[in-house]
Formats: structure tokens, C-alpha cells, sequence
């Protein structure tokens, strides 16, 4: 199977590749949101602790 | 053992284990995805009838399954939240929704994308079709109801209430196949029956199965750590821990 064989898929190329494609982003957003959001947190409370140990 | 048990529920104890827990998760998933991935889409043979468009169902049915899993999970979470007021379990029930949410998005989505070539159309009102729909409307009013609702305690009740009551839904999305016959097609797989698909072709479908449910465990747990740092973050644990990193 050639590589344009594989990416063209029977003529399907659009229905294949959108759902695998949509699927993919939006299962990757939903890990990606969650790791921004412990950096936030982990920021934030950090930032805390500093104020009130040096106060 | 219940004690022992127990005590793992305690948001501390949770958090420092499921941390150690997280990165085997991660890498478990990634590999069954590569894996999953490479045989759906180029080991697989071609379905006969449907071409290549039949590669839709490596993520389809494991959504779909997904939707339905996700939901039960959320729907326990919540009841053993009203009946012995665990945190631990109302955070989990919480964080379930989004989830469960893009999953039935996609098998909606991903089935649309699908039934355009197969069926000739993208939707119809059909009993499986029009069921996940609703299983769609349950996850999307949970997180309002959940939202709209002020005091913490009250939202995660109602939310709780909400996902047990819709939980008829469940039933309903599983046997529509059966109970009305109407287009979508019924299992290919069953527990009772086992599988009438061809194992060249089942076995890629098991394999992304097992990497949705290993994503969604890891997804689940990054979601619920970081409810538990936000709602400890002025105890003594999340101090200590935070001071010495």
C-alpha cells in the first residue's frame, strides 16, 4: 500500500480522516485543559506561601 | 480492608496515590492508542461492502461505548455521594460530565460522518440516534444544573438526583436496537452472543476500546487531582507539599 493509497483511503478520505480528526482534537483539548489548569493552581498557591512566609 | 479502603478516599491519601498512579496510566494509553491506531487503520482488511469507510467504527463504538460507561460511572459517583456524602465521590461525578459529554458528542458526530455514505443521510429520528441525543442533553444539563446552583453542597445533590434520574436513559440507548427496528443496526458484539465480526476486524476494535477506557481513566483522574488541590489548597498537606517543590 503506497502512502497517497493510505491518506486517500477508497475515496473515503474525508469521512475517515474528519471523524479520526475531530475525535483527536478534541480528546488532545481534553488533556491538554486540565494541565493548564494544574500549572494555574500550582502557581497560585505557590504564590501564597511565598506572600506568607516572608510576611 | 474497609478501613484501609476508606482511608484512600480521604483527598490527601487519593491524591498522593493517584499521583503515582497518573504516569503508567498516561503511558498505557498513549501505547494502546499507537497500537490501536496502526491497526485500525492500516492493518484492518477492508470491509466488503462499505470500503474503507467502515475504519469510522475504530472510534465510533469505542465513544459510543464510552458514553454509556462514562454516564454509569457519574450516575454511582453521584448516588454514593447522597447516600454517604464522600467528597471524593462528588468530585468524580463532577469532573465524569465533561467527559461523558465529548464522547457522546463524537459517537453523534463521528455516526453522522458515518451514515452519510453507508445510510444516504446524516440523521434520522431513529430510536438509537434519538436516544444518544438525549444522553447528550443529560450531560450538558448536569453541568448546568451544577453550575447554576450556588452553594456546593445543594449543586452537587441536584446534579446527583439529575444523573440517577437519567439513568432509565441508559437501557433505552443500549436495547433501541432491539426494540425498535429501525436503521441503525444492532450489536455486532455482545456479551451473551460474543462477536459476529471477524476477529481481523474485532480485535483492532478491542484495542481502541481498551485505550478509550484507559484515556478516560487518565483524563478523569488529571481532572479530579485538580479539584482536590483547589478545594485543600489551604490545608496543611497541600502547604507542605507545595513548600518543599
Amino acid at each position: 500500500m503506497s502512502l497517497s493509497e493510505f491518506f486517500n483511503m477508497g475515496g473515503y478520505a474525508f469521512h475517515v480522516w474528519t471523524s479520526y480528526g475531530l475525535s483527536f482534537v478534541l480528546m488532545v483539548m481534553l488533556v491538554v485543559l486540565p494541565m493548564q489548569h494544574k500549572k494555574q493552581l500550582t502557581r497560585r498557591i505557590r504564590k501564597a506561601i511565598r506572600r506568607r512566609t516572608e510576611s | 480492608m474497609w478501613k484501609y479502603l476508606l482511608k484512600l478516599t480521604s483527598f490527601k491519601n487519593f491524591y498522593q496515590f493517584s499521583g503515582k498512579l497518573l504516569p503508567w496510566l498516561g503511558v498505557i494509553t498513549f501505547i494502546l492508542f499507537v497500537v490501536g491506531l496502526y491497526w485500525s487503520l492500516v492493518i484492518a482488511p477492508i470491509d466488503y461492502q462499505q470500503k474503507d469507510s467502515y475504519r469510522i467504527l475504530y472510534v465510533h463504538v469505542p465513544a459510543a461505548w464510552m458514553s454509556l460507561f462514562v454516564y454509569i460511572v457519574m450516575a454511582t459517583s453521584g448516588a454514593i455521594h447522597l447516600i454517604w456524602k464522600t467528597k471524593l465521590s462528588e468530585v468524580i461525578a463532577n469532573n465524569c460530565a465533561p467527559i461523558g459529554a465529548v464522547f457522546t458528542f463524537l459517537a453523534l458526530v463521528t455516526g453522522a460522518i458515518w451514515g452519510q455514505p453507508t445510510w444516504g443521510t446524516w440523521w434520522v429520528w431513529d430510536a438509537r440516534l434519538t436516544s444518544e441525543l438525549i444522553l447528550l442533553f443529560l450531560y450538558i444539563g448536569y453541568m448546568s444544573l451544577h453550575s447554576a446552583i450556588e452553594d456546593r453542597a445543594s449543586a452537587a445533590r441536584a446534579a446527583a438526583i439529575l444523573a440517577i434520574v437519567g439513568l432509565v436513559n441508559i437501557p433505552i440507548i443500549h436495547y433501541s436496537v432491539d426494540w425498535w427496528f429501525t436503521l441503525h443496526q444492532s450489536a455486532s458484539i455482545s456479551v451473551s452472543k460474543g462477536s459476529s465480526m471477524h476477529p481481523s476486524m474485532y480485535w483492532p476494535l478491542f484495542v481502541m476500546a481498551t485505550a478509550f477506557k484507559f484515556y478516560f481513566a487518565t483524563v478523569l483522574l488529571m481532572r479530579t487531582r485538580n479539584d482536590i488541590l483547589e478545594r485543600d489548597q489551604n490545608a496543611n498537606w497541600v502547604q507542605e507539599q507545595e513548600k518543599s517543590l
